[in-house]
């Protein structure tokens, strides 16, 4: 097994994560890879957090569900609490510092990646590009796929009438892959 | 193949694998977890030159389904566990009246309400006829995104050579999760399919009809037998995926999205050097019941695991029968399954001999 | 002397004897529609539908391409015909037990939707196949063997007046309510049946005829006498007239 990656990506409803999901999911599909895109479902999107789960893999895909990830991007702090204690030890933990306080990380346990998600982005513009910069750092981190491919696949899941944010939501991963590099 | 993959749920995979295939009619009721499929045909059918009615109810759309099937036009209907139950009236008469269709049910959580999350609790209900009198359904368990699009692509060529309904059983899992998908070319259908017995206006032919019932003496006796060799003649469409169950001591067997979970147990555990294999069938009717035999005949034991309390295990027990038994374990439904959920249980298994 | 013919059966009309019990008027109906269906040079590219009831061996004497409905869902199965072979001529044939009781939601769908289907509904009060039970038509005070006492409108309700209930939805374009007890009503019931088919053949919408008939079985009368009742008792309960007719309606 030569390439395997998975991440549970949550947050707030409203912050993306679903979109970043897919994002991912799409560009590993771009780079020729298998991939697995799952949403939570059910009652619980209604309450605090919403979340997904991708699986990217050179090999043919077994589960998609996955119970103790590989990494995550955590967006805000019920997010954390949930699923910080299911990481691997070792993990990749890349959380938006601009909500959660970094300290709560349990640094010594996994590999963790603070970006102040929010302050980058609004700094390019748009505060609701925190999610391209969580997902850019999370590429950079994990050099799962090349930062390229992701940029590229932006147009594929980004709606049409939002397509001349591309350019922007790009420079977002940029910038995000940059903070990561730290 | 077409070479450029897209990246779709498993729901609208069945979407596309329905409209390549020829399908020019749906027929469908809202219902969670598979709206995903009456909401993309409700535009994509009607601009493929077909037809699309939201029904006033699942009892109606299985019977306009019947309609459709009568005329010889390839025809779907989607739902799922508490609608696919409204279904079993017109599908019992389909299968009777010998009408081809496909009935795609997104399994969810029972009994009753339920909840909307993954289930396999329609299984029996799915094999074993499921509506009243004597008779089976195809019955295809997609495990993938990929296996949604392909089995349903392929079940109308099923339905019409059998000139029975097929069942395509996922569930909220497959329905809702994205994959990569190839699509295949969309061919022509063949003009003179059902040409022998499809209705279109007698013309200046004698009247054709379609029906079940049939009050003559011995009638009914006859028909059955003759569905009974049809039933028989399916074991020819047989399908599992079978997974390290050369070598295995235990073999896993499991179905449609449980099956792809376990496969990354039984995985986990082959890296550990634990002699432990998979079988996912893929079609449950009709079941790899010869292939279990066959591994029951090497001496492997087997452990079934499902969605719900067990119901599938009762035909792999009778498929080994007089050679093995079957262990079960049963992950209900209310919880989303991943491979640690299995872990336990797989190696209590293998070491249980 | 040479003998002319001066009357003869349809042909789509099958020259058997029918099931049907003396003085039921199914036979009369039958040949109402099989008339219509060669007036109108329909044989050919006609489906029917046949629903359960009495009536389920309607293929036995129209003959015509034909397919079978669960009870109540002939609507829905001729929807799904008619969607599929939209060149073909598709009606159902129903009953009260059929269409009013059991099959209540199809019916109302599949006019509300202008579904360009014709249902021909023969109401004689009663479920005739089963052995004279209790219909959702059944007339206050009737005697069947679900309510052996007469039909009770505080225990079970009152009869369903079907024609003025589907003459309310929109995707309706003819619906009448006639009866076959006299010659002048057999000729009324003509006229609506093949108006309620010239409505699908123009594509107008929905077509709807409901005809009043007997059950001399199952009503424990003779034929003369059930043949009255429809007249005394079962007029004054459900009108005859045209409901709706979108023709004249612009």
């Amino acid at each position: 097994m030569s390439l395997y990656q998975d991440v549970i990506i949550a947050g707030f409803g409203g912050q993306g994560v679903m979109l970043i999901g897919n994002l991912l999911a799409y560009a590993g599909m771009e780079h020729g890879l298998n991939v697995t895109y799952i949403p939570v479902y059910g009652p619980e999107m209604r309450g605090g957090t919403a979340n997904c789960t991708v699986v990217v893999s050179d090999d043919a895909i077994g589960s998609p569900i996955i119970r103790n990830p590989k990494s995550l991007i955590i967006m805000n702090r019920p997010s954390l609490d949930k699923f910080q204690p299911q990481l691997v030890d070792g993990g990749v933990l890349v959380v938006n510092s601009s909500l959660v306080d970094p300290a709560l990380a349990d640094a010594s346990r996994v590999r963790l990646v603070p970006v102040a998600c929010n302050e980058i982005a609004d700094g390019l513009g748009n505060t609701r590009m925190a999610n391209m910069v969580a997902l850019g750092a999370f590429i950079e981190a994990t050099g799962v796929l090349p930062l390229s491919v992701v940029e590229e696949s932006l147009s594929h899941v980004i709606a049409k009438h939002y397509s001349h944010l591309i350019p922007k939501n790009a420079e977002a991963l940029r910038a995000g892959a940059n903070a990561a590099k730290g | 193949m077409s070479a450029k993959r897209i990246f779709i749920k498993g729901n609208e995979a069945i979407a596309h694998g329905a409209l390549d295939a020829g399908c020019r009619c749906y027929f469908g009721y809202p219902i969670t977890p598979q709206n995903d499929i009456p909401e993309m045909l409700s535009s994509a059918m009607p601009a493929a030159g077909g037809e699309f009615v939201q029904a006033e109810s699942e009892v109606a759309s299985a019977n306009m389904l019947l309609g459709a099937a009568a005329c010889g036009v390839r025809a779907m209907t989607t739902s799922s566990s508490p609608g696919v139950s409204l279904m079993q009236e017109a599908i019992s008469y389909m299968a009777g009246s010998d009408l081809p269709g496909v009935v795609v049910n997104m399994n969810r959580g029972g009994p009753g309400l339920g909840d909307i999350g993954p289930s396999q609790g329609d299984y029996f209900q799915s094999v074993k006829g499921g509506g009243h009198g004597d008779y089976r359904t195809l019955v295809l368990a997609p495990g993938s995104c990929q296996e949604c699009y392909d089995l349903t692509f392929e079940a109308f060529d099923l339905a019409f050579k059998y000139r029975n309904p097929v069942l395509i059983l996922g569930d909220a899992i497959v329905g809702q999760m994205k994959e990569p998908v190839a699509r295949r070319e969309a061919l022509p259908i063949d003009p003179a399919e059902g040409g022998n017995w499809k209705l279109t206006g007698r013309g200046q032919r004698a009247p054709r009809i379609l029906k079940s019932l049939f009050l003559e003496d011995g009638a009914l006796a006859g028909q059955n037998l003759r569905l009974r060799d049809k039933y028989a003649a399916m074991a020819a469409e047989v399908r599992f995926e079978a997974f390290e169950t050369a070598d295995a001591d235990l073999v896993v067997v499991a179905y449609g999205s449980i099956g792809r979970i376990v496969k990354s147990t039984v995985r986990a555990l082959r890296a550990e050097g634990l002699k432990v294999g998979l079988l996912r069938p893929i079609t449950l009717f009709p079941f790899p019941e010869a292939a279990l035999r066959d591994l029951a005949g090497q001496g492997k034991r087997f452990l079934t695991i499902e969605h719900n309390l067990g119901q599938m295990v009762d035909d792999v027990r009778l498929a080994v029968r007089g050679l093995a038994d079957s262990e079960f374990f049963g992950f209900l439904p209310g919880n989303m399954p991943t491979p640690e959920d299995f872990d336990a249980p797989v190696r209590a298994a293998v070491k249980g001999a | 002397m040479s003998e002319q013919l001066v009357f003869t059966r349809p042909e789509v009309l099958a020259d058997v004897a029918t099931h049907y019990c003396p003085g039921c008027q199914h036979g009369v109906v039958h040949r109402i529609v099989a008339e219509c269906l060669e007036e109108f040079g329909l044989v050919e590219k006609t489906i029917a539908v046949s629903s359960i009831g009495c009536s389920v061996f309607l293929y036995n004497y129209i003959l015509v391409d034909t397919v079978e409905a669960p009870h109540g869902r002939a609507p829905a199965v001729a929807t799904g015909v008619k969607r599929a072979r939209k060149d073909a001529f598709v009606f159902a044939y129903q009953g009260d037990g059929d269409l009013a009781s059991i099959g209540m939601a199809e019916i109302m769908h599949a006019a509300n939707r202008g579904e360009r289907i014709s249902v021909i509904f023969v109401n004689n009060t009663v479920y005739g196949m089963t052995g004279g039970q209790m219909a959702p038509t059944t007339m206050v005070g009737q005697k069947t063997t679900t309510c052996p006492g007469g039909r009770c409108l505080e225990r079970e309700g009152g009869p369903i007046h079907m024609s003025e209930i589907i003459a309310t939805l929109g995707g309706v374009a003819y619906c009448a309510r006639t009866a076959v007890n006299t010659i002048k009503n057999i000729a009324q019931t003509k006229r609506a049946i093949r108006r309620a088919f010239e409505t699908q053949i123009n594509g107008e919408g929905f077509g709807f005829v409901e005809v009043l008939a007997t059950c001399p079985t199952n009503w424990r009368m003779s034929s003369v006498a059930a043949n009255e009742r429809v007249g005394k008792e079962m007029i004054p309960e459900f009108p005859l007239g045209v409901f709706k007719d979108a023709a004249k309606e612009e």
